[in-house]
């Protein structure tokens, strides 16, 4: 057992997951292929979705592989700042929104 | 940014030997290249003939860039004489090659290179020339490098890693994507990349990074999309060019403790279809001594191609070129990754 929970050399080992259960891991590889090829958006429009997704999951593993993926891809790093906004705004809007129960809730108690 | 040569600094990669025993180490979990050939059941690979003759006309170079393969700079002095440049023409003569392939350093710095270029074209051969662009309006005496381009119809290629100047100028140095757009706009406005006008100019892109290049036709459509919308400039196609840990890129990963993941990124990109279509299987390549190599990487690396003895453009032998073994190692992993890398681009 390696010492950390998170290790860089386990992202090469992702592939590998059907050791345990070959068919589900079979289908899911072949869907996720599937969804990052190009299609109404462009692979890079994808990738980009993908960097955001990852800092809201905060999955250390899925930022290096689309951060590479993307500056591969020619994407600017100001681009992918960008991806990373929407998403922390996105995240900063979904908790924000709730503020209006809070508020909704005081005013109902409050004289 | 570093502004001397590995020569020049007495790095111990200046030493060809010392990156060979890097690369080969045999304690190393890296697999070897030779390995991944017999895997797709090839024991050695073979040319298929000499189309392409390239010759590195010297060292020397106005640029010190980050991931210079040939460890070029304005400290580097050795250049190809005139008197090794008319065994060229006698070995192109005897060989099938139909095009003629400069490169340097700044193949334009050499003091010969316009003679040389037009004792070719008596040959009637293709020529291409790697120019650097930033040469053009290096001084005076380049100024008209276009013009000189366009007399003699010869292709250019040139590199520009990225559409815009961060990415750029972190690899060719600071200033070089401004001087680049410029002379791109000269060679523009004589009709070079233009359609129709015949004058081929091609770009080369090369990632500025331990990463590799996404396919060639998705970069070139951005890229053209870029630099027509920011600078109006066109250009034929683009080639991209995977960055081999040989030289000054194999110090930037030694350095940033990239290289095993680096080299292991090339390794797990293996595609045996782009090993099949590897440049050397129809490429020579002259070092400015006159000693041949399999390609320009070979060439740095002073992998020699040997037939019982070295061979110099002095015992040059065409048959013997043509259907020759390639020397192989672990940098080859570099033009095998993915879409496959030569000095034409994508290989697959």
């Amino acid at each position: 057992m390696a010492n950390t929970y998170f290790d860089p050399a386990d992202l090469r080992k992702f592939g590998k997951i059907g050791e345990f259960q070959k068919e589900y891991a079979d289908k899911f590889f072949e869907y996720y292929n599937s969804v990052f090829k190009e299609g109404a958006l462009t692979a890079r429009e994808k990738s980009l979705i993908a960097l955001a997704v990852s800092h809201v999951a905060q999955c250390p593993y899925c930022i290096d592989a689309y951060t590479t993926d993307l500056i591969e891809k020619g994407v600017s790093n100001e681009e992918m700042m960008e991806a990373v906004h929407v998403a922390s705004a996105m995240s900063a809007g979904t908790k924000l929104v709730t503020s209006v129960q809070m508020m909704n809730k005081a005013k109902e108690i409050s004289m | 940014m570093a502004v001397k040569s590995l020569a020049k600094r007495k790095n111990p990669l200046s030493e060809p030997s010392n990156q060979i025993k890097l690369l080969e180490n045999k304690k190393s979990e890296l697999k070897s290249f030779q390995s991944s050939l017999e895997e797709i059941g090839l024991k050695t690979l073979h040319a298929v003939g000499v189309e392409i003759f390239q010759v590195n006309v010297g060292k020397m170079c106005n640029q010190v860039c980050k991931h210079c393969h040939v460890d070029a700079g304005p400290d580097r002095k050795e250049i190809m004489t005139r008197d090794t440049m008319q065994l060229c023409l006698k070995a192109i003569e005897q060989s099938n090659a139909k095009t003629v392939d400069l490169t340097g350093g700044a193949p334009e710095m050499n003091p010969d290179f316009r003679w040389f270029v037009e004792e070719i074209k008596k040959l009637d051969k293709h020529i291409v020339v790697r120019c650097n662009l930033t040469i053009i309006l290096h001084n005076r005496n380049y100024y008209d490098l276009p013009e000189f381009f366009k007399k003699h119809q010869i292709e250019v290629v040139s590199s520009l890693p990225f559409y815009d100047a961060s990415r750029t100028d972190a690899q060719r140095g600071n200033g070089v994507f401004d001087k680049s757009i410029k002379a791109l706009q000269m060679l523009n406005g004589i009709g070079y990349g233009i359609e129709g006008s015949g004058l081929i100019l091609n770009l080369v892109y090369n990632p500025s990074g331990a990463f590799l290049p996404a396919p060639q036709e998705q970069l070139e459509r951005d890229f053209k999309k870029a630099l027509k919308e920011k600078f109006s400039i066109e250009f034929n196609s683009l080639f991209n060019i995977t960055n081999l840990p040989v030289s000054r890129f194999l110090e930037y990963l030694i350095a940033t403790q990239n290289y095993e993941t680096y080299m292991q990124k090339l390794i797990d990109a293996f595609n045996p279809a782009a090993a099949v279509g590897v440049m050397c299987r129809n490429t020579i390549s002259v070092g400015w001594d006159g000693y041949l190599y399999d390609c320009d990487f070979n060439q740095m690396l002073d992998m020699k191609i040997q037939n019982g003895k070295v061979m110099h453009l002095n015992n040059f032998n065409s048959e013997f070129l043509d259907q020759r073994e390639i020397q192989v190692g672990r940098h080859c992993f570099g033009c095998t990754a993915g879409s496959g890398s030569s000095c034409g681009g994508s290989v697959t």
